[in-house]
Protein backbone atom coordinates (compact mmCIF):
# COMPACT_ATOMS: atom_id res chain seq x y z
CA UNK A 1 0.00 0.00 0.00
CA UNK A 2 1.51 3.59 -1.23
CA UNK A 3 1.05 7.52 0.02
CA UNK A 4 -1.46 7.26 -2.92
CA UNK A 5 -3.89 4.75 -1.95
CA UNK A 6 -7.38 6.06 -2.05
CA UNK A 7 -8.43 3.47 -0.07
CA UNK A 8 -5.91 4.88 2.81
CA UNK A 9 -7.95 7.18 4.69
CA UNK A 10 -5.28 7.15 7.93
CA UNK A 11 -4.04 10.98 8.54
CA UNK A 12 -1.35 12.36 7.16
CA UNK A 13 1.15 15.03 9.04
CA UNK A 14 0.92 18.14 7.66
CA UNK A 15 3.75 19.33 5.68
CA UNK A 16 4.99 22.78 4.56
CA UNK A 17 4.38 24.10 1.14
CA UNK A 18 7.56 25.04 -0.59
CA UNK A 19 7.74 29.04 -1.18
CA UNK A 20 8.86 28.97 -5.10
CA UNK A 21 6.12 27.08 -5.61
CA UNK A 22 3.67 29.29 -3.48
CA UNK A 23 5.23 32.20 -5.63
CA UNK A 24 4.50 30.13 -9.28
CA UNK A 25 1.11 29.29 -8.09
CA UNK A 26 0.56 33.12 -7.43
CA UNK A 27 2.41 33.95 -10.44
CA UNK A 28 -0.22 31.31 -12.60
CA UNK A 29 -2.92 32.91 -11.16
CA UNK A 30 -2.17 36.17 -12.36
CA UNK A 31 -1.56 35.19 -15.64
CA UNK A 32 -4.88 33.32 -15.23
CA UNK A 33 -6.50 36.87 -13.79
CA UNK A 34 -5.09 38.84 -16.73
CA UNK A 35 -6.32 35.62 -19.22
CA UNK A 36 -9.66 36.62 -17.85
CA UNK A 37 -9.35 40.61 -18.18
CA UNK A 38 -8.11 40.16 -21.65
CA UNK A 39 -10.97 37.75 -22.59
CA UNK A 40 -13.82 39.82 -21.01
CA UNK A 41 -11.89 42.61 -23.18
CA UNK A 42 -12.35 40.94 -26.21
CA UNK A 43 -15.62 39.88 -25.79
CA UNK A 44 -16.75 43.54 -25.16
CA UNK A 45 -14.59 44.12 -28.31
CA UNK A 46 -16.07 41.98 -30.07
CA UNK A 47 -20.07 42.72 -29.19
CA UNK A 48 -18.86 46.66 -30.47
CA UNK A 49 -17.79 45.22 -33.86
CA UNK A 50 -20.81 42.90 -34.07
CA UNK A 51 -23.08 45.78 -33.32
CA UNK A 52 -20.79 48.26 -35.89
CA UNK A 53 -21.26 45.11 -38.18
CA UNK A 54 -25.40 45.49 -38.06
CA UNK A 55 -25.08 48.84 -38.32
CA UNK A 56 -23.17 48.72 -41.61
CA UNK A 57 -25.17 46.32 -43.20
CA UNK A 58 -28.60 48.25 -42.11
CA UNK A 59 -27.00 51.39 -43.49
CA UNK A 60 -26.57 48.93 -46.84
CA UNK A 61 -29.62 47.72 -47.17
CA UNK A 62 -30.97 51.17 -46.81
CA UNK A 63 -28.71 52.05 -49.47
CA UNK A 64 -29.16 49.19 -51.73
CA UNK A 65 -25.87 47.89 -51.76
CA UNK A 66 -26.92 44.32 -51.78
CA UNK A 67 -25.30 41.92 -53.09
CA UNK A 68 -25.93 43.11 -56.39
CA UNK A 69 -24.64 46.57 -55.06
CA UNK A 70 -23.54 48.59 -58.04
CA UNK A 71 -26.38 48.00 -60.90
CA UNK A 72 -29.53 48.58 -57.95
CA UNK A 73 -27.50 51.73 -57.41
CA UNK A 74 -27.51 52.58 -61.41
CA UNK A 75 -31.34 51.92 -61.62
CA UNK A 76 -31.72 53.59 -58.32
CA UNK A 77 -30.28 56.86 -59.56
CA UNK A 78 -31.66 56.35 -63.31
CA UNK A 79 -34.65 56.33 -61.37
CA UNK A 80 -34.15 59.63 -59.50
CA UNK A 81 -32.73 61.02 -62.35
CA UNK A 82 -35.74 60.66 -64.35
CA UNK A 83 -38.05 61.74 -61.32
CA UNK A 84 -35.88 64.90 -60.51
CA UNK A 85 -36.21 65.97 -64.70
CA UNK A 86 -40.09 64.89 -64.41
CA UNK A 87 -40.87 67.03 -61.52
CA UNK A 88 -38.47 69.79 -63.06
CA UNK A 89 -40.50 69.85 -65.73
CA UNK A 90 -43.90 70.12 -64.20
CA UNK A 91 -42.34 72.94 -61.94
CA UNK A 92 -41.41 74.65 -65.44
CA UNK A 93 -45.08 73.78 -66.12
CA UNK A 94 -46.58 75.49 -62.82
CA UNK A 95 -44.23 78.50 -63.31
CA UNK A 96 -45.43 79.07 -66.52
CA UNK A 97 -49.06 78.50 -65.73
CA UNK A 98 -48.58 81.10 -62.49
CA UNK A 99 -46.70 83.76 -64.69
CA UNK A 100 -50.25 82.80 -67.04
CA UNK A 101 -52.48 83.82 -64.05
CA UNK A 102 -50.51 86.18 -63.03
CA UNK A 103 -50.94 88.21 -66.07
CA UNK A 104 -54.78 87.49 -66.22
CA UNK A 105 -54.85 88.94 -62.58
CA UNK A 106 -53.16 92.10 -63.76
CA UNK A 107 -55.52 92.73 -66.70
CA UNK A 108 -58.17 91.90 -64.98
CA UNK A 109 -56.55 94.35 -62.30
CA UNK A 110 -56.12 97.31 -65.46
CA UNK A 111 -59.80 96.07 -66.65
CA UNK A 112 -61.50 96.70 -63.34
CA UNK A 113 -59.55 100.43 -63.38
CA UNK A 114 -60.41 101.22 -66.02
CA UNK A 115 -64.24 100.28 -65.87
CA UNK A 116 -64.18 102.23 -62.23
CA UNK A 117 -62.79 105.56 -64.24
CA UNK A 118 -65.90 104.88 -66.63
CA UNK A 119 -67.63 104.65 -63.90
CA UNK A 120 -66.78 107.48 -62.01
CA UNK A 121 -66.60 109.51 -65.28
CA UNK A 122 -70.12 108.91 -66.18
CA UNK A 123 -71.66 109.01 -62.27
CA UNK A 124 -69.53 112.81 -62.67
CA UNK A 125 -71.31 113.61 -65.96
CA UNK A 126 -74.83 112.80 -64.54
CA UNK A 127 -74.18 114.92 -61.04
CA UNK A 128 -73.23 117.64 -63.27
CA UNK A 129 -75.76 117.48 -65.77
CA UNK A 130 -78.59 116.48 -63.22
CA UNK A 131 -77.73 119.36 -61.15
CA UNK A 132 -77.54 121.36 -63.58
CA UNK A 133 -81.22 120.93 -64.70
CA UNK A 134 -82.47 120.99 -61.51
CA UNK A 135 -83.44 124.53 -60.64
CA UNK A 136 -84.86 127.34 -62.73
CA UNK A 137 -83.89 129.83 -60.65
CA UNK A 138 -80.70 131.72 -62.70
CA UNK A 139 -78.73 132.46 -59.25
CA UNK A 140 -78.75 128.27 -58.76
CA UNK A 141 -78.24 127.51 -61.94
CA UNK A 142 -75.11 129.81 -61.50
CA UNK A 143 -74.31 128.39 -58.13
CA UNK A 144 -73.95 124.99 -59.59
CA UNK A 145 -71.81 125.91 -62.33
CA UNK A 146 -69.53 127.13 -59.77
CA UNK A 147 -69.67 124.32 -57.55
CA UNK A 148 -69.24 121.83 -60.87
CA UNK A 149 -66.14 123.70 -61.98
CA UNK A 150 -64.96 123.64 -57.83
CA UNK A 151 -65.53 120.24 -57.28
CA UNK A 152 -65.64 117.79 -60.16
CA UNK A 153 -62.70 119.80 -62.28
CA UNK A 154 -60.81 120.77 -59.46
CA UNK A 155 -60.28 124.85 -60.72
CA UNK A 156 -58.96 127.08 -58.11
CA UNK A 157 -59.58 130.48 -59.99
CA UNK A 158 -62.25 130.39 -62.69
CA UNK A 159 -65.11 133.40 -63.92
CA UNK A 160 -67.85 132.47 -65.53
CA UNK A 161 -68.83 135.38 -68.56
CA UNK A 162 -72.07 136.25 -69.80
CA UNK A 163 -72.69 137.74 -73.23
CA UNK A 164 -74.94 140.88 -74.06
CA UNK A 165 -76.13 140.59 -77.21
CA UNK A 166 -76.72 144.31 -77.74
CA UNK A 167 -73.39 145.34 -76.79
CA UNK A 168 -71.37 142.36 -77.57
CA UNK A 169 -69.53 142.28 -74.13
CA UNK A 170 -68.88 139.03 -72.40
CA UNK A 171 -69.64 140.47 -68.37
CA UNK A 172 -68.41 138.59 -65.77
CA UNK A 173 -71.37 137.39 -63.16
CA UNK A 174 -69.48 135.00 -60.81
CA UNK A 175 -65.77 133.99 -60.17
CA UNK A 176 -64.33 131.67 -57.71
CA UNK A 177 -60.83 132.54 -56.04
CA UNK A 178 -61.23 136.01 -57.88
CA UNK A 179 -62.96 139.03 -57.03
CA UNK A 180 -65.52 140.17 -59.81
CA UNK A 181 -63.66 143.04 -60.38
CA UNK A 182 -60.96 142.04 -61.17
CA UNK A 183 -61.87 140.09 -64.48
CA UNK A 184 -62.93 142.78 -66.86
CA UNK A 185 -65.61 142.47 -69.43
CA UNK A 186 -64.20 141.25 -72.60
CA UNK A 187 -65.57 142.33 -76.49
CA UNK A 188 -66.49 139.45 -78.45
CA UNK A 189 -63.52 138.69 -81.43
CA UNK A 190 -60.81 140.74 -79.09
CA UNK A 191 -58.38 138.52 -76.69
CA UNK A 192 -58.35 134.99 -75.96
CA UNK A 193 -61.49 135.06 -73.89
CA UNK A 194 -63.15 137.23 -76.71
CA UNK A 195 -61.86 134.89 -79.60
CA UNK A 196 -63.47 132.21 -78.00
CA UNK A 197 -66.78 133.12 -77.75
CA UNK A 198 -66.94 134.35 -81.10
CA UNK A 199 -64.87 131.12 -82.59
CA UNK A 200 -67.38 128.71 -79.90
CA UNK A 201 -64.28 126.01 -79.57
CA UNK A 202 -62.84 125.33 -76.40
CA UNK A 203 -59.11 127.00 -75.78
CA UNK A 204 -56.11 125.01 -73.72
CA UNK A 205 -53.33 127.25 -72.90
CA UNK A 206 -50.05 125.31 -74.48
CA UNK A 207 -48.19 125.37 -70.98
CA UNK A 208 -50.94 125.92 -68.22
CA UNK A 209 -48.29 125.22 -65.41
CA UNK A 210 -46.22 127.97 -66.32
CA UNK A 211 -48.94 130.64 -65.63
CA UNK A 212 -48.55 131.13 -61.98
CA UNK A 213 -49.83 134.68 -61.83
CA UNK A 214 -53.17 135.75 -62.66
CA UNK A 215 -53.97 137.14 -65.61
CA UNK A 216 -57.46 137.95 -66.44
CA UNK A 217 -56.72 138.34 -69.69
CA UNK A 218 -54.84 134.73 -69.82
CA UNK A 219 -56.98 131.69 -68.72
CA UNK A 220 -55.73 128.47 -68.61
CA UNK A 221 -59.00 127.00 -70.48
CA UNK A 222 -61.96 128.98 -72.00
CA UNK A 223 -65.30 126.99 -72.87
CA UNK A 224 -67.81 128.74 -74.37
CA UNK A 225 -71.62 128.22 -72.99
CA UNK A 226 -73.64 127.93 -76.22
CA UNK A 227 -77.04 126.23 -77.39
CA UNK A 228 -75.83 125.26 -81.44
CA UNK A 229 -74.02 128.17 -82.40
CA UNK A 230 -75.94 131.02 -80.41
CA UNK A 231 -73.14 131.89 -77.94
CA UNK A 232 -74.32 132.52 -74.06
CA UNK A 233 -71.12 132.88 -72.67
CA UNK A 234 -67.71 131.75 -72.00
CA UNK A 235 -66.24 129.84 -68.51
CA UNK A 236 -62.29 131.12 -67.83
CA UNK A 237 -60.44 129.25 -65.75
CA UNK A 238 -57.01 130.62 -64.41
CA UNK A 239 -56.00 127.90 -62.04
CA UNK A 240 -56.29 124.63 -60.76
CA UNK A 241 -56.22 122.93 -57.38
CA UNK A 242 -52.36 122.28 -56.06
CA UNK A 243 -53.13 119.02 -56.16
CA UNK A 244 -54.39 119.28 -59.59
CA UNK A 245 -51.94 117.79 -62.08
CA UNK A 246 -52.94 118.39 -65.26
CA UNK A 247 -56.50 117.70 -67.16
CA UNK A 248 -57.84 114.47 -67.09
CA UNK A 249 -60.12 112.51 -69.98
CA UNK A 250 -62.82 113.23 -67.77
CA UNK A 251 -62.05 116.85 -67.45
CA UNK A 252 -62.25 117.38 -70.97
CA UNK A 253 -65.99 115.38 -71.31
CA UNK A 254 -67.26 117.53 -68.29
CA UNK A 255 -65.80 120.66 -70.28
CA UNK A 256 -67.66 119.45 -73.20
CA UNK A 257 -70.49 119.20 -70.99
CA UNK A 258 -70.21 122.16 -69.10
CA UNK A 259 -70.03 124.20 -72.70
CA UNK A 260 -73.96 122.85 -73.47
CA UNK A 261 -75.67 121.67 -70.80
CA UNK A 262 -74.63 125.40 -68.70
CA UNK A 263 -75.84 127.40 -71.78
CA UNK A 264 -79.54 125.62 -71.94
CA UNK A 265 -79.66 125.57 -67.56
CA UNK A 266 -78.66 129.62 -67.83
CA UNK A 267 -80.55 130.39 -71.16
CA UNK A 268 -84.11 128.43 -69.63
CA UNK A 269 -83.58 130.09 -66.23
CA UNK A 270 -82.96 133.54 -67.54
CA UNK A 271 -85.95 132.93 -69.95
CA UNK A 272 -87.98 131.73 -67.01
CA UNK A 273 -87.77 134.49 -64.77
CA UNK A 274 -88.14 137.24 -67.41
CA UNK A 275 -91.05 135.16 -68.13
CA UNK A 276 -91.85 135.31 -64.54
CA UNK A 277 -91.33 139.32 -64.11
CA UNK A 278 -93.70 139.45 -67.51
CA UNK A 279 -96.35 137.58 -65.92
CA UNK A 280 -96.26 139.78 -62.73
CA UNK A 281 -96.61 142.87 -65.49
CA UNK A 282 -99.22 141.53 -66.79
CA UNK A 283 -100.99 140.38 -63.77
CA UNK A 284 -100.41 144.29 -62.24
CA UNK A 285 -102.02 145.34 -65.38
CA UNK A 286 -105.00 143.06 -65.52
CA UNK A 287 -105.80 143.93 -61.27
CA UNK A 288 -105.53 147.18 -62.40
CA UNK A 289 -108.06 147.11 -64.73
CA UNK A 290 -110.55 144.73 -63.30
CA UNK A 291 -110.16 146.65 -59.74
CA UNK B 1 -75.90 91.43 -41.28
CA UNK B 2 -77.48 95.41 -40.06
CA UNK B 3 -76.79 97.71 -42.98
CA UNK B 4 -73.71 100.13 -42.50
CA UNK B 5 -74.71 103.55 -41.48
CA UNK B 6 -72.97 106.09 -43.05
CA UNK B 7 -73.07 110.45 -42.99
CA UNK B 8 -72.06 112.77 -45.81
CA UNK B 9 -71.56 116.45 -44.15
CA UNK B 10 -71.29 118.37 -47.34
CA UNK B 11 -72.71 122.22 -48.37
CA UNK B 12 -72.42 121.18 -51.76
CA UNK B 13 -75.22 119.82 -53.23
CA UNK B 14 -73.57 118.41 -56.17
CA UNK B 15 -70.96 116.97 -54.33
CA UNK B 16 -73.46 115.21 -51.72
CA UNK B 17 -75.17 113.57 -54.80
CA UNK B 18 -71.50 112.53 -56.63
CA UNK B 19 -70.54 111.19 -53.01
CA UNK B 20 -74.06 109.55 -52.54
CA UNK B 21 -74.14 107.84 -55.70
CA UNK B 22 -70.84 106.20 -55.27
CA UNK B 23 -70.76 104.97 -51.53
CA UNK B 24 -74.37 103.53 -52.57
CA UNK B 25 -72.53 101.08 -54.61
CA UNK B 26 -71.37 99.40 -51.89
CA UNK B 27 -73.30 96.45 -50.65
CA UNK B 28 -76.28 97.04 -47.93
CA UNK B 29 -75.46 100.67 -46.71
CA UNK B 30 -77.92 103.39 -45.49
CA UNK B 31 -76.48 107.16 -46.17
CA UNK B 32 -77.80 110.05 -44.83
CA UNK B 33 -77.04 113.50 -45.77
CA UNK B 34 -76.25 117.04 -43.67
CA UNK B 35 -75.56 120.35 -45.10
CA UNK B 36 -72.79 121.58 -42.39
CA UNK B 37 -71.03 120.69 -39.42
CA UNK B 38 -74.49 121.82 -37.36
CA UNK B 39 -76.59 119.64 -39.28
CA UNK B 40 -73.95 117.06 -39.21
CA UNK B 41 -73.82 117.17 -35.41
CA UNK B 42 -77.60 117.11 -34.77
CA UNK B 43 -78.03 113.67 -36.92
CA UNK B 44 -74.90 111.99 -35.24
CA UNK B 45 -76.37 112.75 -31.97
CA UNK B 46 -79.53 110.98 -33.46
CA UNK B 47 -77.70 107.89 -34.11
CA UNK B 48 -75.00 105.49 -34.37
CA UNK B 49 -73.24 105.78 -37.88
CA UNK B 50 -70.88 103.46 -38.82
CA UNK B 51 -68.75 106.26 -41.44
CA UNK B 52 -68.80 109.67 -40.95
CA UNK B 53 -67.32 112.08 -44.52
CA UNK B 54 -67.07 115.50 -44.05
CA UNK B 55 -66.49 118.32 -46.12
CA UNK B 56 -63.49 121.53 -44.20
CA UNK B 57 -65.14 124.60 -45.97
CA UNK B 58 -68.56 124.76 -44.63
CA UNK B 59 -71.19 127.29 -43.73
CA UNK B 60 -72.47 127.75 -39.62
CA UNK B 61 -69.70 125.14 -38.86
CA UNK B 62 -66.74 123.53 -41.10
CA UNK B 63 -65.91 120.07 -40.76
CA UNK B 64 -62.29 120.74 -38.59
CA UNK B 65 -64.79 122.00 -35.51
CA UNK B 66 -66.88 119.13 -36.58
CA UNK B 67 -64.35 116.52 -36.44
CA UNK B 68 -63.26 117.71 -33.29
CA UNK B 69 -66.39 117.75 -31.62
CA UNK B 70 -67.13 113.77 -32.71
CA UNK B 71 -63.78 112.88 -31.18
CA UNK B 72 -64.83 114.54 -27.90
CA UNK B 73 -68.09 112.83 -27.72
CA UNK B 74 -67.36 109.67 -25.84
CA UNK B 75 -69.98 107.64 -27.95
CA UNK B 76 -68.30 108.65 -31.27
CA UNK B 77 -64.86 108.62 -30.18
CA UNK B 78 -64.04 105.12 -32.77
CA UNK B 79 -66.34 106.57 -35.41
CA UNK B 80 -64.13 106.47 -38.67
CA UNK B 81 -63.89 110.11 -40.15
CA UNK B 82 -63.16 110.52 -43.62
CA UNK B 83 -62.59 114.55 -44.96
CA UNK B 84 -62.95 115.27 -48.64
CA UNK B 85 -61.80 118.99 -49.30
CA UNK B 86 -60.26 120.90 -51.90
CA UNK B 87 -57.69 121.68 -49.59
CA UNK B 88 -54.61 120.01 -50.76
CA UNK B 89 -52.16 121.09 -48.17
CA UNK B 90 -50.13 119.24 -46.14
CA UNK B 91 -51.20 121.47 -43.21
CA UNK B 92 -54.65 121.22 -43.66
CA UNK B 93 -54.61 117.33 -43.82
CA UNK B 94 -51.95 117.08 -40.86
CA UNK B 95 -54.80 119.41 -39.16
CA UNK B 96 -57.53 117.00 -39.66
CA UNK B 97 -55.67 113.71 -39.08
CA UNK B 98 -53.93 115.44 -35.68
CA UNK B 99 -57.22 116.10 -34.81
CA UNK B 100 -58.87 112.19 -35.32
CA UNK B 101 -59.72 112.12 -38.85
CA UNK B 102 -58.98 108.73 -39.80
CA UNK B 103 -58.72 109.70 -43.99
CA UNK B 104 -58.29 112.55 -46.02
CA UNK B 105 -59.33 112.86 -49.66
CA UNK B 106 -58.64 116.27 -52.17
CA UNK B 107 -61.20 116.79 -54.66
CA UNK B 108 -61.78 115.98 -57.39
CA UNK B 109 -62.78 112.93 -55.67
CA UNK B 110 -62.17 109.48 -57.51
CA UNK B 111 -64.23 107.27 -57.46
CA UNK B 112 -62.08 104.04 -56.69
CA UNK B 113 -60.29 105.73 -53.88
CA UNK B 114 -63.15 107.06 -51.96
CA UNK B 115 -65.03 103.13 -52.14
CA UNK B 116 -61.46 101.67 -51.20
CA UNK B 117 -60.60 104.13 -48.34
CA UNK B 118 -64.72 103.41 -47.11
CA UNK B 119 -64.59 99.54 -47.68
CA UNK B 120 -61.29 99.24 -45.64
CA UNK B 121 -62.68 101.56 -43.00
CA UNK B 122 -65.86 99.90 -42.75
CA UNK B 123 -64.30 96.18 -42.77
CA UNK B 124 -66.29 95.26 -46.10
CA UNK B 125 -63.95 92.71 -48.04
Amino acid sequence: MTDNDPKDTTPKPVTAIPTDVSKKGEEILNIVQKGAEFTHELLQENEKLRFRVAQLEEMNVKLGHGSQGGENEEAELKILREKLNSLEDERSKLLERYKAVEDENKDFANRYIDIETENNNLANLYVASYQLHSTLNFNEVIRIILEIIINLIGAERFAIMLLDEKTQMLSTVATEGVEIKDVPASKLGEGVIGKCGEVGENYFAENPGAQTEFNPALPIVCVPMKIKDRIIGVISIYSLLQQKEGFSKLDYELFTLLGGQTATAVFSAKLYSESERKLSTVQGFIDLLTK
Amino acid sequence: MASKKILIVEDSPTMRQLISFTLKRLPDVEILEANDGVDGLKKISGGKFDLILTDINMPIMDGIKLVSLIRQDANNKEVPIVVITTEGGQEDRDRAMSLGANSYITKPINSVNLIGTAKELLGIA
